[in-house]
């Protein structure tokens, strides 16, 4: 899945270690021909119980490092593992093209559907030509125009979300950021098709409800959405942008956290070790889901989704009426 | 008419703490202004409306103020005063967010950072509310975003128009995920609004940033500002960081908004009752 050098986090290393040794030990018992094999099973097994250890009990911290790691799957490889006959629409009709939002019609079982999401780079050079999966308003206009033209052909739409957050520049100031990310949440509550919206990564606040208001919001396991990053939340609260640990246990930020609080609809279990250990089983567990929500939303008319969602959104806050 | 039933309104009084902004250079008989730095008799600038009567910086305006003084004498009627903001993620800061909430509370005396009615302005009825800036900065948490959808949804039920005045930093990040989420609640409030053909106003006032621009308050069928407000999705600071260059003079402002399109007029304050009449009478 990989092209370039992906990175291994801090927690995974003793994980990644036994694993090398274990893959040295194999290549030695066929270059020496000594049978190491009672070794090789003795540590495969080490191996997997340190695993469970490892990924049992993860901190919020790690979830988010998890949510970020850059050998995870994207939303073009869950595009070619889920999708078939992927056509990509680009550009807003009113100044650009923005590549930190793809999307396109493509066949998801045979029907077509309208796919879109963030897309981040997994290397420097493809994350300067998608701006680190931070779109401008050009990305959401371009978002926003595919989902009406979806809208007009009755086709459902599956966004998929992964973004640090709408770019903070110049340029995307002076072009309406504030108001291109607005008229997506007004034109997507009304949307009269059915809308899942999937975060596979992480999901930065307004730049990733931008295209994130669904029937159905589902999370992979070891995804993120947040109202702010930890570290820009560390940042203002603790003046110390090294305390987003803590601040991603405030937050509570991790897929179980939100649908503890109700907020989303399914978490999508990860396979062991995470998503980007095996990408192709990820987009199995995502297909599922997906298909799921797709055939339970299938009867409902347009005026029956529109009201299903604003019912889902209107219903989102805490507080008492005395 | 759901909420009609709930509960009575409540008519507001004025308060004397909601006349007193957070800023302490309101307080006591005199005030410094901030852009001439002239000292002005206090009673001077709460006349003009926290207009300096010397260079016609916009100062802060209380919002019972504002409502007051911009609706037609003695028509406002309060609703949602009691609602009242939790703590859902048991948020902890320098301080848990709930003493936080106590001592802002007891200090404002008021519940939380908006607040919401009906009046009429130049005889039209109108469902309106307007930020409390000094309270946590205006921001958006579960209950300014349910006050500003019943804004909406009440000039739904009574087929009027809508105002919206915000000064807000965006969400309220100790509501997590929920302050998020009244930013797509907010939106489709508006867009089950649009339905009575009644004219949404949005009035930006200084500053309207983050997830209170990116949502509801970039959604006004006529958008007005007034001078000099500090208006964006991004705030100043996190864009210099990230563009690592200081931002040009002028930059977010509403004249600098103007100018890119972005909204429809800049308002001075003393304008505002007139032009929002205007509106409201041209789309009834
Ligand atoms: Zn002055």
């Amino acid at each position: 899945m990989a092209n370039g050098m992906s990175y291994a986090l801090e927690f995974e290393r003793p994980l990644l270690d036994l694993e090398q040794k274990i893959s040295e030990l194999k290549g030695l018992s066929t270059s020496s021909g000594s049978d190491f094999t009672a070794e090789i099973a003795r540590l495969e097994k080490k191996a997997k119980k340190l695993q469970g250890e490892i990924f049992s009990d993860l901190s919020r911290w790690q979830v988010v490092q998890l949510s970020r790691h850059n050998a995870r799957p994207y939303f073009l490889d869950y595009v070619g593992l889920l999708f078939t006959d992927f056509l990509e629409l680009c550009g807003d009709r009113h100044f650009g093209e923005d590549p930190s939002i793809v999307g396109g019609f493509a066949r998801f079982d045979g029907q077509s559907v309208l796919v879109m999401g963030h897309q981040k780079g997994r290397n420097t050079k493809e994350n300067m030509a998608r701006n680190f999966g931070m779109p401008r308003p050009e990305g959401y206009r371009k978002a926003r125009r595919l989902m009406e033209l979806a809208e007009r052909f009755g086709l459902p739409i599956l966004t998929f979300v992964d973004t640090p957050g709408a770019y903070p520049g110049l340029g995307a100031e002076e072009r309406g950021q504030a108001e291109a990310i607005a008229v997506n949440l007004e034109v997507m509550s009304r949307l009269r098709v059915p809308v899942i919206s999937t975060v596979v990564g992480e999901g930065g606040s307004g730049g990733a409800l931008a295209i994130g208001v669904g029937n159905r919001v589902l999370m992979l396991e070891n995804s993120i959405y947040s109202v702010i990053s930890p570290e820009g939340c560390a940042s203002i609260l603790y003046r110390d942008a090294t305390k987003s640990d803590k601040a991603a246990d405030a937050l509570k930020l991790t897929a179980k956290d939100l649908l503890g609080m109700k907020v989303i609809d399914e978490v999508i279990p990860e396979p062991p070790g995470g998503a980007h250990r095996d990408p192709v089983k990820t987009a199995e567990a995502l297909g599922r889901a997906l298909r799921k929500h797709l055939f339970a939303l299938r009867s409902l008319s347009g005026d029956d989704l529109v009201e299903d969602r604003y019912r889902k959104f209107r219903a989102l806050g805490v507080f008492t009426d005395s | 008419m759901a909420w009609f039933s709930k509960k009575k309104p409540v008519r507001s009084a004025p308060r004397a703490t909601a006349d007193a902004p957070a800023a302490s250079r309101m307080h006591g008989l005199w005030v410094k202004c901030e852009q001439c730095e002239e000292i002005i008799y206090r009673q001077e600038v709460e006349r003009n409306w926290n207009v300096c009567p010397h260079c016609q910086h916009h100062l802060p305006w209380p919002a019972r103020s504002r409502l007051e003084a911009l609706l037609d004498p003695g028509s406002f009627e309060e609703f949602d005063r009691g609602l009242e903001p939790q703590d859902p993620l048991g948020f902890t800061d320098s301080k848990k967010y709930k003493d936080r909430l106590k001592s802002t509370r007891k200090a404002l005396g008021e519940n939380d950072a908006f607040v919401a009615g009906v009046g009429r302005l130049e005889g039209h009825t109108v469902s309106l509310g307007c930020f409390l800036f000094e309270f946590m900065g205006g921001s958006m948490g579960s209950v300014v975003g349910e006050k500003i959808t019943r804004v909406f949804e009440r000039a739904h039920d009574l087929r009027c128009p809508a105002i919206v005045f915000s000064a807000s930093g965006g969400a309220r990040m100790q509501e997590g995920i929920f302050s998020l989420m009244q930013m797509a609640k907010t939106s489709a409030a508006i867009a089950r609004f649009r339905e009575v053909q009644k004219p949404y106003v949005s009035v930006l006032l200084n500053p309207t940033t983050g997830g209170v621009a990116a949502s509801f308050a970039w959604l006004g069928d006529v958008m007005l500002a007034e001078p000099k407000a500090l208006i964006g999705f991004a705030g100043p600071r996190v864009i210099e960081q990230t563009i690592r260059q200081k931002l040009p003079e002028g930059f977010q402002r509403s004249e600098f908004l103007l100018e890119h399109g972005m909204i429809d007029a800049i308002v001075p304050r003393r304008e505002l009752r007139t032009k929002l009449g205007q509106v409201v009478g041209l789309f009834s």
